[in-house]
């Protein structure tokens, strides 16, 4: 129940811009299809710039919290895929009544978002290369991450098949792996991490998917003493702290508070991942 | 729209509801910003037990129709280090502090008390009586005349205001406030979450329905949030009716309206809980609205 850098001032930790106090509103500039997901893009002109790693809670101005079953109620958390002069990008994936109401947003619809929430990823300290892993969805966070790592920063990706995998393109120069084969190797992505791990173990792992692949990358780092900076994600009610909702189990007994302990959780402080810390698969 | 409540002087009439708003963690997430621009007139700390707790394991949330239901399962560092390293920075806040704790007998509570009254920083105490009774397995606050006995016994522990937050999952909520007023409470606090459930759909998450029931890792949670405002009318009415110490209405407040309507049914002050993780300054909105347009005609 600690917050990670609690010796660290608040608004002095570079992986931990803070977010203005209060909801802001929002308006949509574009959203487009990517294969199977979607880019929304928003202008957030006073926005502070978030790290790699942050979120935001989201929720679409109109139709929330009075829809057909009267979901979606709460806000949802959504990874800054980037953030460019301004304007903010998340990814989307449709996967219930909170992500398809945002995935509708068109053109100049309002969009409530807090944030900057939660700890981004940490650069690496030593001449480690950056092994970027993203399962699905959970791409998103790396992008930002990426453009900030640059030439430094090796990607692998893992999707279920073609039209999610067409979410790669989201990041420059990934190896892709599909479920299916129909795009890259067929397999997993951490069937890529293994390989590059073989070639290569002086390395530093930052991954973010589904909780069976951030588990796999865990243990595979853990095995080889690799340091991994695992983005979770579980179901959030508030994004800041207040619920006590999203917990993942510490490894030393205890939860974390994913949504201000994390989302980016050093793996070294966690023991397995179970099925309520990660993206939907 | 300064009130008085319980001899505090508070600037407007909205605090939070305990277990909604972690003062501390925020302060992570927004800085500074969070003292200069505080929301509540009043915080409450969430509640704090004897020992420490883990809370429930995960999921500890569901997303019901205008609503929550949660099973967080009070998680909490335990009243030593609360005392310690809690109190130190829930001082620096700009308004007083009630501080909510809850304990299965009556000696645990007259322990949780009598270490509250000795601290300054703490201007008040909210007790949590939805807790089941070690003995009886009955919630203390669910029973009158258990409730009334307790309070009686632990009451001279505390010099300072005494809130009682009733629980809802009771057959008569205002006999409940009546035996809290006898016992000696200086103020009644309601509504709690009402108990509630929701099963798993079927294989998300890999979870196969045989597996368990259930979705939320305690089993049962409750419910908060819109949902439950009509509910929570219709008890904080009741019970102002029945009690003439100040009541605190709080279930599904959104709006400056919403606040009017327990006002206008007698609540004194009005607490704003699962709304704020919509927006976290939304209880600020509320009080100033309540100050520009005054109660409605
Ligand atoms: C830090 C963080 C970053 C994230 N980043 C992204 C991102 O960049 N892009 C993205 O697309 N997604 C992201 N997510 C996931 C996203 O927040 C969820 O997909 C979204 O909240 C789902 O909402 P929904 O209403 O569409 O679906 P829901 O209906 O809420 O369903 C989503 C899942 O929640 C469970 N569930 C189902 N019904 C309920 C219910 N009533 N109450 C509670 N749980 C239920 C099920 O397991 C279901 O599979 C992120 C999550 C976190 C925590
Ligand atoms: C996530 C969550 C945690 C809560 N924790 C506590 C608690 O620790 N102690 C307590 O007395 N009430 C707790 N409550 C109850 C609230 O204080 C409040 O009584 C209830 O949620 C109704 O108000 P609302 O609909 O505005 O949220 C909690 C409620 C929620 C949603
Ligand atoms: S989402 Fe509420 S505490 Fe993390």
């Amino acid at each position: 129940m600690t917050v990670n850098n609690p010796t660290i001032p608040a608004g002095t930790d570079p992986s931990r811009p803070l977010a203005p106090f209060g909801r802001r509103l929002l308006t949509v500039t574009a959203n487009k299809p990517l294969g199977a997901y979607r880019i929304l893009h928003a202008a957030d002109p006073d926005g502070p710039a978030p790290a790699a790693g942050q979120f935001a809670m989201l929720a679409a101005a109109e139709r929330w919290g009075a829809g057909e079953d009267e979901r979606p109620y709460l806000p949802r958390a959504f990874s800054y895929a980037r953030w460019v002069a301004g304007e903010a990008q998340f990814l989307l994936e449709d996967v219930g009544p909170g992500t398809h109401r945002l995935c509708e947003l068109r053109e100049g619809d309002g969009l409530w978002v807090l944030g900057p929430l939660g700890r981004g990823f940490t650069a690496p300290k030593d001449a480690r290369r950056a092994l970027l892993v993203g399962g699905g969805v959970g791409i998103a966070p790396l992008a930002g991450w990426q453009d900030e790592l640059g030439e430094r920063a090796t990607v692998l990706l893992g999707f279920r098949d073609r039209a999610h995998a067409a979410g790669a393109a989201l990041l420059g120069d990934a190896l892709v792996a599909s479920d299916d084969g129909s795009v890259g190797r067929h397999g997993l992505v951490t069937d890529l991490l293994r390989a590059e791990l073989d070639r290569d173990a002086h390395a530093g792992v930052y991954a973010c998917g589904p909780p069976a692949m951030l588990e796999a990358v865990r243990a595979l780092c853990a095995a080889r003493a690799i340091p991994a900076q695992l983005a979770l994600e579980a179901g959030m009610a508030c994004g800041f702290g207040a619920c006590f909702g999203c917990v993942v189990p510490k490894r030393d007994g205890g939860y974390l508070r994913i949504c201000i302990d994390g989302p980016v959780v050093d793996a070294a402080q966690l023991d397995r991942i179970g099925e309520h810390a990660g993206s939907p698969a | 729209m300064s009130v008085d409540f319980c001899g505090l002087r508070l600037a407007h009439p909205i605090i939070n509801g305990s277990g909604t708003f972690d003062a501390i963690g925020a302060r992570h997430a927004f800085g500074d910003a969070l003292h200069s621009a505080f929301p509540f007139a009043a915080f409450v700390s969430k509640t704090i037990t004897l020992a420490p707790r883990a809370g429930n394991p995960p999921p500890r949330l569901w997303e019901a129709q205008a609503g929550l239901i949660n099973s967080i399962g009070l998680p909490n560092k335990g009243l030593e280090r609360y005392m310690s390293e809690d109190l130190p920075e829930l001082a620096q806040l700009p308004v007083p502090l009630i501080t909510n704790v809850m304990g299965s007998t009556a000696e645990e509570i007259a322990e949780l008390l009598r270490a509250c009254d000795t601290r300054k920083e703490i201007a008040a105490v909210e007790l949590n009586v939805s807790c089941p009774n070690v003995h009886t397995g009955l919630d203390i606050g669910a029973d009158p005349a258990q409730l009334e006995r307790v309070l009686r016994s632990v009451r001279p522990a505390l010099r300072k205001p005494l809130i009682v937050k009733l629980t809802p999952n009771c057959a008569d909520v205002a006999e409940c406030a009546r035996a809290a007023q006898e016992g000696g409470a200086d103020a009644v606090s309601l509504i709690n979450t009402l108990r509630a459930m929701a099963l798993a759909p079927a294989g998300a998450h890999g979870r196969e329905r045989s597996q368990s029931l259930a979705w939320l890792g305690g089993g049962t949670g409750g419910l908060s949030g819109a949902a439950v405002r009509p509910v929570a009318l219709a008890q904080v009415a009741a019970v102002a009716r029945r009690v003439s110490i100040p009541v605190v209405g709080m279930g599904g407040v959104q709006s400056a309206a919403h606040a009017h309507q327990f006002l206008a049914v007698g609540a004194r002050l009005v607490a704003v809980g699962t709304e704020s993780f919509r927006d976290p300054a939304v209880a600020s909105r509320i009080a100033s609205q309540l100050d520009d347009e005054g109660p409605p005609t």
